[in-house]
């Protein structure tokens, strides 16, 4: 079986259907810890975001949730280079920009752009509008000066602004109004993609969906690529085909919504799924059944051994501690990593990655055994690994 | 007089009975009506749920059951009665005797709620003391209780930590136990989990359900997430530019609202059954500025459905708080004749098909 395993990933390197605009492969960021005192000595790392693998495909979103500290906006602001990471690839339309240098960096603005979560300290309240939405132009000089003006003018339009008030100032604006005014800056310059990193977050209910669903309008004209970050779990759903979950640093699942939403297979996917609040819940009276996590995240600068969820989980067993599980891909356009990995009730009783990682039931190492090299790539493959049977199948 | 005459009519009084509020801030630019005749009743043990936009004027009246607007320019009238006393009536001195004892609040965000230069459980420690007549370490020693009841780990130790050394959702534990120490009547949590992640919003969601049945204290959340509110509260009250537009039972309010603007909050949230192909119905327009509220219902320059109202009403003439279709626990204020059937038949299929097929 394990002679399956092994030549699966060598058969079918990442061979993705479609066509990723964005490729993220291993990606880590860890922030150095000073010590006080005169010397400030580094005594430890906070690992931020540590092997982060995905792929955003053309025209389409990836969904990052998490909890807050599990470093899906340091993901997001790696993306759009505003951090530079410690380690791994992040390929745009193929090619590495993980370590390019700051001075080297002006023409990848140009195509990957942010928009940030708070449209109250995102805006120089000291530019109008129009110099906040037009400073892209004029810095990339993409149009002659006396150009920008009419282009600025057809941006507000597009985001739903009026464009006579080009020359107000961001305090003349409400909460929502200012959202636009920050999504038309990050449309200046026609980029492939956009990160978006917590976008509606800071807003008002009533306006969240005017917000979203000008993104996706933005996204179907402009056929822009969405690297979406939030921690509502419905707006991502509605917002994105894929969807990835984030644990302290990780990435625990990533499958199409559908998959994710009705099938986790991740205990952590399935505890914060269960803990959101339902307004059907109103017909039915009460609170609803849910996975109570006890405690609280851990810290990223002393992470668990082996799997980090393993100390909030229910069914963390000897093994998880000894053995990080791999983001095994268990489905067409499913992954996982879990050494337990099954559906709500259906976990199973030993587990799932033993041959996977070349270990026993108790994440002893099997002697002899070879454990599957594949298992940090971004994308899916052809071929993965059933939980029913344990042996690699395709399509 | 008039709560005498609502008083009469029921069996007995309410634990916190407020009636005809009004909050007014006099400005430069005019007067802004914050909060416009809220009346609403709660009793013992229950939990009231106020949803609305940012500005509706939730958090002003919340203030103002906690007596916080002593010592602003607002100006208050109405009733707010608890337990038989008026607090509008009392003196800054004996509403800072109730304060904490009889009425306790439990604030949004509890990072800037908190003194960053005292330790957690000094903080905890001085609100039993100013109720109760005993030592520090008396206090210090409830306060290690109270801790523990909220499920701090280790509380014997932590209650020496600073607010910055807790999480956001041990924070917020800390600041029910704060609320909670000198045993409330009632609780307002304004926004209590709102800075919280879910799986954290769910804890502390449980922790106040498990405390409000063993201190039996009646509890108002306010929050603009209608799960929560479904999850939480026996009642929901729906205000919108300072005014309860929507009021009932939890069930009847969510399942058969009859307020375009109830519609409209429960349209514009994503579920996580609901179908991703249909785009999100938001609610047209902003929320309409409190110096010059709308004519007639404020609602109206937002409302997609005041034409079915005939003539100029809605544009015209505000409409009451009054009983609708479905008996008199349920009032809403709207002109719309048959609210019912314009839900069932119209929101309903677009924001829930499968309960529609359901009935």
């Amino acid at each position: 079986m394990s002679a399956t395993a092994e030549e699966t990933p060598s058969a079918a390197p990442s061979t993705t259907p479609g066509n990723p605009i964005l490729e993220v492969e291993n990606l880590r960021m860890y922030f150095p810890v000073k010590s006080s005192g005169l010397v400030r000595r580094t005594v430890g790392h906070v690992q931020a975001v540590d092997g982060v693998s995905f792929q955003v495909e053309k025209g389409t979103s990836l969904g990052l949730v998490g909890e807050s500290g599990c470093g899906k906006s340091t993901t997001g602001r790696m993306v759009t280079r505003l951090y530079q990471p410690t380690g791994g690839a992040i390929r745009f339309e193929g090619k590495d920009i993980a370590q390019t240098k700051p001075g080297d960096l002006k023409p990848i603005r140009r195509e990957i752009q942010m928009i940030f979560q708070d449209p109250y300290t995102s805006l120089n309240p000291r530019h109008t509008v129009g110099a906040i939405v037009g400073a892209p132009l004029a810095i990339h000089k993409v149009v002659p000066r006396d150009k920008i003006l009419p282009r600025v003018q057809e941006l507000l339009e597009v985001v739903g602004l009026n464009p006579e008030h080009y020359n107000r100032y961001p305090h003349e604006f409400s909460g929502g109004q200012r959202q636009r005014i920050g999504i038309a800056r990050s449309l200046t310059l026609q980029p492939k993609l956009l990160v978006a990193d917590e976008p509606v977050s800071a807003l008002d209910v009533s306006i969240q969906a005017q917000v979203v669903n000008l993104l996706q309008d933005v996204q179907k004209e402009f056929g822009i690529s969405f690297l979406f970050i939030a921690h509502d779990l419905a707006i991502v759903r509605h917002f994105c085909p894929e969807v990835a979950v984030m644990y302290l640093g990780k990435i625990v699942e990533i499958a199409d919504r559908d998959t994710l939403y009705e099938r986790p297979h991740h205990p952590y996917t399935q505890a914060l799924l269960s803990a959101v609040p339902d307004v059907k819940q109103a017909a039915i009276g009460g609170r609803r059944e849910r996975i109570r996590l006890q405690g609280d995240v851990p810290s990223p600068i002393n992470p668990p051994s082996g799997c980090r969820f393993r100390t909030r989980c229910q069914f963390a067993q000897e093994i998880c501690a000894k053995v990080e599980p791999p983001l095994l891909q268990i489905g067409p356009r499913h992954k996982v990593a879990c050494h337990f990995a099954g559906e709500l009730g259906a976990h199973p009783a030993t587990p799932v990655t033993m041959d996977v990682c070349g270990v026993d039931a108790q994440g002893s190492p099997v002697p002899g055994a070879t454990p599957v090299e594949q298992l940090n790539k971004p994308g899916f493959d052809d071929r993965w690994y059933d939980l029913k049977t344990q042996q690699f199948t395709g399509r | 007089m008039d709560s005498m005459a609502s008083r009469a009519t029921e069996p007995a009084p309410s634990f916190l009975s407020v009636r005809d509020l009004q909050v007014h801030f006099p400005t430069s630019d005019g007067l802004v009506k914050a909060v416009n005749g809220l009346t609403f009743d709660l009793e013992a043990g229950k939990t009231l749920g106020i949803v609305g936009e940012s500005g509706s004027g939730k958090s002003v009246s919340s203030l103002a059951i906690m007596g916080l607007h002593h010592g602003t320019n607002a100006q208050i009238s109405g009733e707010i009665v608890l337990e038989g006393t008026d607090l509008l009536g009392l003196t800054p001195d004996e509403m800072r005797q109730r304060r904490g004892r009889d009425v306790a609040m439990i604030f949004q965000d509890p990072l800037s709620a908190m003194h960053p230069y005292y330790t957690v459980g000094n903080q905890i420690a001085e609100a039993y003391q100013v109720h109760h007549d005993v030592s520090r370490g008396a206090a210090k020693k409830r306060a290690i209780e109270m801790l523990d009841r909220v499920g701090i780990p280790n509380a014997q130790q932590r209650v020496d930590d600073y607010p910055h050394q807790f999480s956001g959702g041990m924070r917020q534990r800390a600041m029910i136990a704060m609320g909670l120490i000198n045993d409330p009547g009632l609780l307002i949590a304004d926004e209590p989990t709102t800075a919280l992640d879910v799986t954290v919003q769910a804890q502390i969601l449980d922790l106040l359900q498990d405390l409000q049945r063993e201190f039996n204290s009646a509890i108002i959340i306010i929050t603009h997430d209608l799960g929560v509110v479904a999850e939480m509260a026996d009642d929901v009250l729906v205000m919108y530019a300072g005014r309860a537009v929507e009021h009932g039972p939890t069930n009847e309010i969510l399942v058969h609202p009859e307020m375009p603007y109830t519609w409209g909050l429960l349209s514009s949230v994503p579920d996580v059954t609901a179908d991703t192909d249909a785009r999100l119905i938001p609610i047209p327009g902003n929320p309409p500025s409190l110096l010059n509220p709308p004519s007639g219902c404020s609602f109206h320059p937002r409302c997609p459905h005041k034409d079915k109202v005939p003539g100029d009403l809605c544009r015209t003439t505000l409409p009451d708080l009054v009983p609708g279709q479905r008996g008199p626990g349920h009032t809403k204020r709207c002109h719309l004749a048959d609210p019912e059937s314009i839900y069932q038949s119209e929101i309903l299929p677009e924001i829930a098909p499968d309960l529609v097929e359901e009935r």
